[in-house]
């Protein structure tokens, strides 16, 4: 199960709206062994594209350095689906890399509704998982 | 000589779960064969018959390599390699 909060939840479909129609990417940070969402970054889309995202290799290892220093972890990486559905392609499940992330999709390919699901993959097979969106501050979550 | 080499979660099955191991040589190529002597086919999952592979980034200390020589950077005693997958997919 994913837990986050409404404020990290609207962040990232936020962002997947304003890049509309290119993919949107990014990570949400956590204390490492926690599995709890806390600081959201939005990434650069190198590829700048309606069907592919990649992390500038450049800003990925400023992001996982800066991670590492802080004793955080990637606990989302989420990215967007502008004419498809919020559920893991053949792609994204070959280069998913993170054992211990939570992969979230949104889908923007209607304009008044988000679909936001996330999942897990692991060694090419994907699990869904149910979302839970609290209110409060990150970090503040009730366990 | 000792060169620091960082390696990502994924990889660590074949460096018995090690995150850091070091290594040696003149040049990226070198260094990598140098670690695969040690922990066979980590290699493999940097490079392939065309070179390195695309959706893996390797950087020597806090550049990409790909910005540098590729496989023919040169690395020295006291450098960082860092290892991290791309993180990339796609609507399709």
């Amino acid at each position: 199960m994913l837990t986050i909060t409404a404020d990290l939840h609207d962040k990232i479909v936020a962002h997947a709206r304003a890049d509309h129609p290119d993919e949107a990417c990014g990570v949400i940070a956590g204390p490492a062994g926690t599995g709890r969402p806390e600081r959201f970054i939005a990434m650069l889309n190198a590829e700048r594209s309606p069907t592919f995202y990649r992390f500038d290799s450049t800003e990925q290892f400023r992001v996982w350095r800066e991670m590492d220093e802080r004793d955080e972890e990637p606990v989302v990486i989420y990215h967007s689906h502008t004419a498809t559905a919020a559920y893991p392609s053949r792609t994204d499940i070959s280069y998913a890399s993170e054992p211990g992330a939570h992969y979230v999709l949104v889908s923007t390919r209607e304009p008044d509704r988000a679909e936001f699901r996330s999942f897990r993959i692991l060694d090419g097979v994907v699990t869904e998982e149910e979302v839970r969106v609290v209110d409060g501050r990150a970090g503040s979550a009730p366990e | 000589m000792a060169i620091e080499v960082r390696i990502p979660t994924i990889l660590r099955t074949y460096t018995g779960g090690a995150k850091s191991v070091e290594g040696s040589g003149a040049t990226l190529a070198e260094l990598l064969g140098d670690l695969d002597s040690r922990h066979g086919g980590l290699r493999d999952r940097l490079v392939d018959d065309a070179g390195q592979r695309r959706f893996v980034n390797v950087y020597l200390n806090d550049e990409d390599v790909r910005f540098l020589g590729g496989l023919a950077t040169p690395v020295a005693d006291g450098d960082t390699v860092t290892v991290l997958p791309a993180v990339a997919g796609g609507g399709r």
